[in-house]
Formats: C-alpha cells, sequence, structure tokens
C-alpha cells in the first residue's frame, strides 16, 4: 500500500514512490525524443510552402466544388473493378492463409522449423504495405486489376494466418482427441476435429480482412495495380479537381458500405 | 446436430452445414457462382505477361534476399529516420488530440450536436486511407514530411478517439460514485476513477496506433509526402530490388522491435 507522510499525516498515493519515479523519467524521455523527432521533421520542411496552405486549401475547395457528377457514369466500372480486387484477393488470400496458419499452430505443426518458416510468411506478408506488394507485383504481372488481386492476396496471407493460428491454438484438445481415438489420420483429425470449431472465426476473420481490403483496393490503382485509384491518379496529375471530388465521394460510399455489410454479416455468424 | 443422408440405402452422418436454412444456403452457393462467373467475364489477364512474370520473380527473389544495404544507404538511413520520426511525432500529437475528441464522441458525456460533430469527424477520417489524405495535404503544405505528420495525424486522431470513445462509454459508474462519496473534486474523481480505468486500454492503443504508423509511413513517400516510401519507389522503378529488398527488411525489424515493444509495454502497463 504506497503511504506517504505528508504533513505529519500517513496520506494514500494512488502510486509508490518508485513508480512515480519512473513514470516521470519515461515521460521525460519521451519528451525529449519527440522534441527531437519535431526538430528534425521541421528542418526538412520548407516552411514558405506551408504558410500559403490555407490559401492553397481554398483554392483546392473552389476548385473541388461541385463536384461534377456527370463523371460518376465513368466511375462505375472502375467501382466493379475495386470490388474484384478486394474479393477474390481475399478469397485467395484466406486460400493460401488456410495451410500457412495450419503450419504456424503450435498444436498442428508438423516440425519447429517448418513453425519458423510460416512465423516468417506471416510477419513479411504483414509488415510490407500492400502498396509495396503493389509497386512489386505491377514490375512481375504488368499494370492492371491482376496485379492488384495478388497484391491484395499476399498482404491478406499474414493477417488471416496470424488470427487463424490464434484461433486453432486456442481450441479443445478433447473433441480432437476423441476424434483421433476413433483412429482417424492427421487429415480427418483436422478436418473432424479443428475445421468445425474454428469455422465461425474463420468466416468472422475472412469478411473482417475483406473490409479492410476494400479499403486497401481503393489506392492500388496509385501504382497501376486497377481499381478506382487510377482513375484518382489520372484526375489529380491533369488538375481535375471537380472529378477527383466525385472520386472521393466514390471511395467514401464504397468503404462505408462495407463496413456495414462486414459488420452485418458478421454479427449473423457469430 | 447429425443430419444424414441416405447414400446406397445407409444412413450416413454429415457435418452440420455452416448456414442451417436450406433454401438460404442454395441462394448463396448460386450467388458466389454467379458472382465468380461475371468476374472472370470482365477480368483479363495478360497470361504471356504473367508467365514473363513467373520467370522475373525468381530473379527478384534472388536479388530481394541478396540485400545491399551500402549503395544507398545515406537514402535509406534518412527516410527510415524521416518515417520513424514522423510517425512518433504523429502518434503523440494525434493521442493528444484524440483525448478531447473521445469526450466529445462519448454519448454518455457529450451532448448530442457535439457528439454528431465528433462521430462525423471520426468517420471521415477512419473511411479515407492514409495515401489518399496524403495526397491533398502535399498539395496543401509542399512535399516533405510535414504533409505526412499531418496525414497520421489526422488518421490517428479517428482511429484512438473512436476506441476511446466505446471505452469511456463502457466506464464502471459505481468508482465515480464511490470517489463522489468521499467528497472528491471533479478534478479527483477523473484523477481517481476515471483515468485508471481508461489508462491501461489508452496505452495499449497509443503503441499499438504507433505501429500503425509506421507501416503507413513507409509508404507515404510514393505521394511525396514524406518517409522512407520515396527511397522504395526510386530503388524499385531503377530496378534496384538489392536496395528495396534492404529497406524492406529494415522496415521489418523495426516492425518487430515496434510490436514486440507494443506487447511489453501493454503487459507492463496492465
Amino acid at each position: 500500500m504506497p503511504v506517504r507522510t505528508v504533513a505529519g499525516r500517513r496520506a494514500w498515493q494512488r502510486t509508490s514512490a518508485r513508480t512515480s519515479a519512473l513514470a516521470f523519467t519515461v515521460g521525460v524521455a519521451l519528451l525529449g525524443l519527440v522534441l527531437w523527432s519535431w526538430e528534425l521533421i521541421a528542418r526538412q520542411t520548407i516552411w514558405i510552402f506551408v504558410q500559403d496552405a490555407p490559401e492553397q486549401a481554398l483554392n483546392l475547395f473552389e476548385r473541388m466544388l461541385p463536384p461534377r457528377w456527370a463523371y460518376a457514369e465513368a466511375l462505375l466500372r472502375p467501382l466493379w473493378d475495386t470490388l474484384n480486387i478486394a474479393t477474390i484477393g481475399t478469397l485467395a488470400g484466406v486460400a493460401l492463409a488456410a495451410p500457412v496458419a495450419l503450419l504456424a499452430a503450435r498444436t498442428t505443426t508438423p516440425h519447429q522449423s517448418v513453425r519458423a518458416f510460416a512465423l516468417v510468411v506471416i510477419v513479411a506478408s504483414r509488415s510490407i504495405h500492400s502498396l509495396v506488394w503493389a509497386l512489386v507485383l505491377v514490375f512481375l504481372v504488368g499494370p492492371g486489376v491482376f496485379a492488384g488481386i495478388l497484391a491484395i492476396a499476399l498482404r491478406s496471407v499474414g493477417f488471416i494466418a496470424k488470427l487463424l493460428n490464434e484461433a486453432i491454438e486456442e481450441t479443445d484438445p478433447k473433441p480432437i482427441e476423441a476424434i483421433r481415438s476413433t483412429g482417424a489420420g492427421p487429415g480427418e483429425t483436422i478436418v473432424y476435429g479443428i475445421v468445425p470449431q474454428v469455422l465461425p472465426a474463420f468466416a468472422g476473420i475472412s469478411v473482417f480482412r475483406w473490409d479492410i481490403n476494400i479499403r486497401e483496393a481503393t489506392f492500388l490503382g496509385l501504382v497501376g495495380a486497377g481499381g478506382i485509384g487510377l482513375q484518382l491518379n489520372a484526375s489529380i496529375n491533369s488538375l481535375r479537381w471537380a472529378d477527383a471530388s466525385v472520386i472521393l465521394v466514390a471511395i467514401f460510399a464504397m468503404v462505408l458500405v462495407s463496413e456495414w455489410v462486414s459488420a452485418r454479416v458478421r454479427s449473423a455468424i457469430t | 446436430m447429425t443430419a444424414a443422408t441416405r447414400a446406397e440405402g445407409q444412413r450416413r452422418w454429415a457435418p452440420r452445414p455452416l448456414i442451417a436454412n436450406r433454401t438460404a444456403r442454395w441462394l448463396v452457393r448460386l450467388l458466389v457462382l454467379a458472382y465468380l462467373a461475371a468476374v472472370v467475364a470482365t477480368v483479363d489477364v495478360n497470361w504471356v505477361r504473367v508467365a514473363e512474370g513467373i520467370e522475373r520473380s525468381g530473379r527478384l527473389l534472388g536479388q530481394f534476399l541478396r540485400p545491399d544495404f551500402a549503395s544507398r544507404w545515406s537514402d535509406s538511413r534518412i527516410g527510415i529516420l524521416e518515417s520513424v520520426t514522423m510517425s512518433l511525432v504523429a502518434t503523440v500529437a494525434g493521442v493528444l488530440i484524440a483525448i478531447p475528441v473521445s469526450l466529445g464522441a462519448a454519448r454518455n458525456l457529450a451532448p448530442l450536436p457535439l457528439y454528431l460533430a465528433t462521430r462525423a469527424y471520426i468517420t471521415l477520417s477512419r473511411t479515407f486511407p492514409e495515401v489518399i489524405v496524403a495526397i491533398v495535404f502535399v498539395v496543401m503544405m509542399g512535399f516533405g514530411p510535414f504533409a505526412g505528420l499531418l496525414t497520421l495525424t489526422f488518421a490517428s486522431v479517428g482511429f484512438v478517439a473512436k476506441l476511446l470513445a466505446e471505452d469511456i462509454e463502457d466506464i464502471d459508474d459505481g468508482q465515480l460514485e464511490a470517489m463522489r462519496a468521499t467528497g472528491a473534486t471533479w478534478w479527483q474523481v477523473v484523477a481517481f476513477a476515471v483515468v485508471p480505468q481508461v489508462m491501461p486500454r489508452f496505452v495499449g492503443l497509443s503503441v499499438y496506433r504507433l505501429d500503425i504508423n509506421f507501416r503507413e509511413s513507409t509508404i507515404l513517400g510514393i505521394v511525396g509526402a514524406g518517409g522512407v516510401g520515396a527511397t522504395l519507389t526510386t530503388a524499385m522503378s531503377r530496378y534496384d530490388f538489392d536496395s528495396a529488398g534492404a529497406i524492406l527488411i529494415l522496415v521489418i525489424a523495426i516492425v518487430l522491435v515496434l510490436e514486440y515493444l507494443s506487447g511489453y509495454v501493454r503487459s507492463a502497463v496492465r
């Protein structure tokens, strides 16, 4: 119980003297680090450009408004492409993630070295941003929707496999043992013992990732990997800001709808 | 539990289907098939180009796995430093701004107009991907890490405020009342009843957001908003995949350190 004597009386404190000292030291160190970081950023910044930011912002909004709604018709195909990149990419990611998760989970991995390899795959897939994946894949398979699908798939593998891996490790060992005791092989044990237990979590994770993927598919076009980002890039590069604002509205609507659908489906499954 | 199906006059056990209703199950299957057919009809893949890509991918992987840290070291060093400082300052600034915003977004504390305004902001900042927000900030503020800093701050405020607001809405009233019963002032109630309940989650969220901000900061350079993304894109567009590999390895290493740090901090605060 942290109690300190204040003015001759014993007073209760929320933290002990040692914890307060530690918190103070960490706080000061953090403050110093932030100030040093800010100094570094400030040195890299051209402040003359920042000074006229309000003017630039006003100018930008003047050019963006009113949105040229007639352009919306030309966006139907890019929106369809975006939806496909996210959906097919998620499906491919799910298909790849399921075996990776089985290899990575402590309870199902065939060997410790296989598990280490699967964990490296998960970390690499998760740490590299989808835009970087898209850059690499545009180089490999050429610009277009297919590069976007692959980028989303490779990026999703780590996310889905990580969560699925946790779900597999948390499965109840009793049904698995019961199935094994009937003489089932390793494949049958997975199909009848593990899959039914993790299926709801798996479906939930996939739908959640799909919703994130819709959001990510909207900007893959910036590096040429298909979807509505392509139109956004083109309209900004040619300074058609009234078109760009229509695209931004379309992206906003699409992400909101996908979030709503995903939430509805997830609450229906789990 | 068991759905029996008749096969060769024998009753056979089949696992329970995910969708219980038979009509709904077939409808879903039919819709999925129709969707896949539509995708195959509209997404054209240049298979010749893909075949070339598979050939190239071996060379690419070889170069990635023999990373060259030396030849672009000064650019990579500045880029990585910019990414780290940007994400650190943006996280601190974002979290500080998120505290009052989250109070406004908590339905049990805020009046309706304030609640709607803050929720609108949160939806806006969470819906648009960081890269797209960065494009707008680069137009307003000019190239450089300051635009990236503003982008990440903008996104962090929405993210932290939303999750923190949910936490404040779930707060336990009993402790508030207990503090009030001892005659505590408003500040004492906040310090001893609200903060201890929200603090562990708050710290966890901040470290988690730092992690996300760093991952995002690695690609903001693609649209000119500072960080290592500019170096990465240059390296890729000049086919210097060994340099690009070196940068990606640095990014993965930092993400791992951040993930470890966030796990450590979260368990220390709890």
